[in-house]
């Protein structure tokens, strides 16, 4: 409820933006290769619903497995970088520079060395996703609170007893964090690795799509990662809300920061 | 007997002096308050009880045993309560316990009920006002299996009123539990209120200044806290701990 009464603003700035945008299309008798109408693309979006299924199955796919993967990748390297000093001064500036590698540049090596099959497609997905993951828990593991961290070690805890009973708990919430940048990443990670050669994806639709100039195609396909990512994010954020329950109402309360 | 005996303890991080030539003894169940000026150490001091940091020279003796640098032998109660927010009350109070190895939950329930607490067993920390999470964590530390407690500035966080009500709640359930405490606090009523003894620090580099044995009678009642005996008691404390204040002036 309070979502959408708070979320009103940029609805309506939407709405707006789509009725300008259906009205210059009539107005101006813009071609429909060239930009469709947004009436033309719901219109297709429903009635091309069995072109695309099938695409967007193997899709979903994809992301599911290449973000469980990406994200458990993600949390190893972090929980290792953490717990062996030596290896994170040794791997977190690699890190980084992993990550100035565009993907789209590293695609077409990993199709080379790993060919077509699902493979590849995992790897991108892995390589776009365990960043973000990474390092948010990592910084959650950092901001343990020091207090909490003296009180367990002069009580005699063993370092496993740390780790378990407080610091992985203590970044949860960053991990969340993590989770969430990296959901929508692994849909935009999929669909460029379906670039790459795949039978059957949204990304294959998409440049079918586009190669055939049905650019009311592309849109759809557009539209379906837009609400895949949407879908995928509020699926992150549920679980969020599920797990960490004892977050809420900390922040009101005077106590804490006295 | 002499429960925790330290003998000369030093620590200095590069050439300058945090700590030097301290001195001093717990006996077993005696409340012991560390009274001095912010700043003077006293954390420093309580890590190197509890463990986490290697004093740079002197002795630490619990029950006989050096314990320098060792973990594990004393119960800490941070300035903050400190509590696992992803823990309720109970699974807070038991934390010491699990850590040592078993958990008492009866006990653990009968600990919370004599707390006040009853009916709070499953709630959040972030449910409890300030002074409720104090308990908590107190009482924590009454459950822990160490018999040393540290108490470092516990109520300095809180108002006069919760301060003040704590104080008279924290006495009986010490008493039934007859743990050994030793407290840090920069407020003289308190530490005239609850200890058997206080030892006054002086600011940086960190000695002790003096030590007194206090007169009072246990149980304690607040009606204390304005006999003509106690305001003495007070000035005399207060001159102890200016005194440091006016010889800083003159240097």
């Amino acid at each position: 409820m309070n979502v959408v009464l708070k979320g009103w603003r940029p609805i309506l700035v939407l709405i707006l933006l789509i009725i300008a945008w259906e009205i210059s299309c009539r107005l101006f008798n813009i071609p429909g290769w060239l930009l469709p109408a947004p009436t033309e693309i719901v219109q297709e979006m429903v009635s091309g619903w069995s072109n695309y299924n099938g695409h967007l199955l193997a899709t979903i796919k994809l992301i599911i497995i290449g973000f469980l993967i990406g994200s458990s990748v993600g949390i190893f390297i972090a929980v290792c970088l953490h717990l062996v000093p030596f290896l994170r001064q040794a791997f977190y500036p690699i890190l980084i520079i992993s990550q100035n590698i565009p993907i789209i540049v590293l695609a077409p090596l990993l199709v080379i060395w790993f060919g077509f099959g699902m493979l590849p497609k995992i790897i991108v997905i892995t390589l776009v996703c365990f960043f973000p993951i990474t390092v948010s828990l990592l910084d959650g593991f950092r901001q343990t609170d020091r207090d909490l961290l003296h009180y367990m070690q002069m009580a005699g805890a063993t370092k496993r007893q740390i780790f378990w009973k407080l610091e992985w708990p203590y970044a949860l919430p960053s991990l969340f964090s993590g989770l969430k940048i990296s959901a929508t990443y692994s849909v935009m990670g999929a669909v460029i690795s379906e670039w790459l050669g795949a039978s059957k994806g949204i990304g294959v639709y998409m440049t079918l799509a586009s190669s055939s100039f049905r650019t009311d195609r592309v849109f759809v396909a557009i539209m379906v990662i837009i609400i895949l990512s949407l879908l995928f994010f509020l699926f992150i954020l549920f679980l969020e809300k599920r797990i960490i329950r004892w977050k809420t109402g900390e922040e009101g309360n005077a106590y804490e920061s006295a | 007997m002499n429960q925790l005996e330290i003998h000369n303890l030093a620590k200095f991080y590069g050439t300058k002096k945090v700590l030097k030539d301290i001195s001093f003894t717990v006996r077993d169940g005696e409340f012991v308050s560390i009274l001095g000026p912010s700043g003077s150490g006293k954390s420093t001091l309580f890590q190197m009880i509890g463990g986490i940091t290697k004093p740079s020279s002197g002795t630490i003796y619990l029950n006989g045993k050096n314990i320098n640098g060792k973990r594990g032998h004393i119960s800490y109660t941070p300035q903050s309560a400190s509590l696992l927010p992803w823990r309720t009350v109970l699974e807070n109070v038991v934390l010491g316990q699990e850590i040592a190895g078993k958990k008492d939950l009866e006990k653990a329930r009968k600990m919370i009920k004599r707390a006040g607490l009853e009916g709070f067993e499953e709630a959040y920390p972030h449910e409890l006002s300030g002074g409720m999470k104090q308990r908590v964590s107190f009482i924590r530390s009454m459950m822990s299996p160490q018999s040393l407690i540290l108490l470092d500035e516990p109520f300095s966080a809180l108002d006069e009123f919760t301060r003040l009500d704590m104080q008279q709640w924290l006495l009986p359930i010490w008493e039934e539990h007859k743990k050994s405490i030793l407290f840090v606090t920069h407020n003289i009523e308190e530490a005239l209120f609850l200890s058997d003894r206080i030892i006054v620090f002086s600011s940086r580099p960190t000695t002790i200044k003096q030590e007194f044995s206090l007169p009072f009678p246990r149980p304690r009642d607040r009606k204390i806290l304005l006999t003509d005996e106690f305001l003495h008691w007070k000035r005399k404390i207060y001159q102890s701990l200016s005194g440091d204040e006016s010889e800083q002036l003159s240097k």
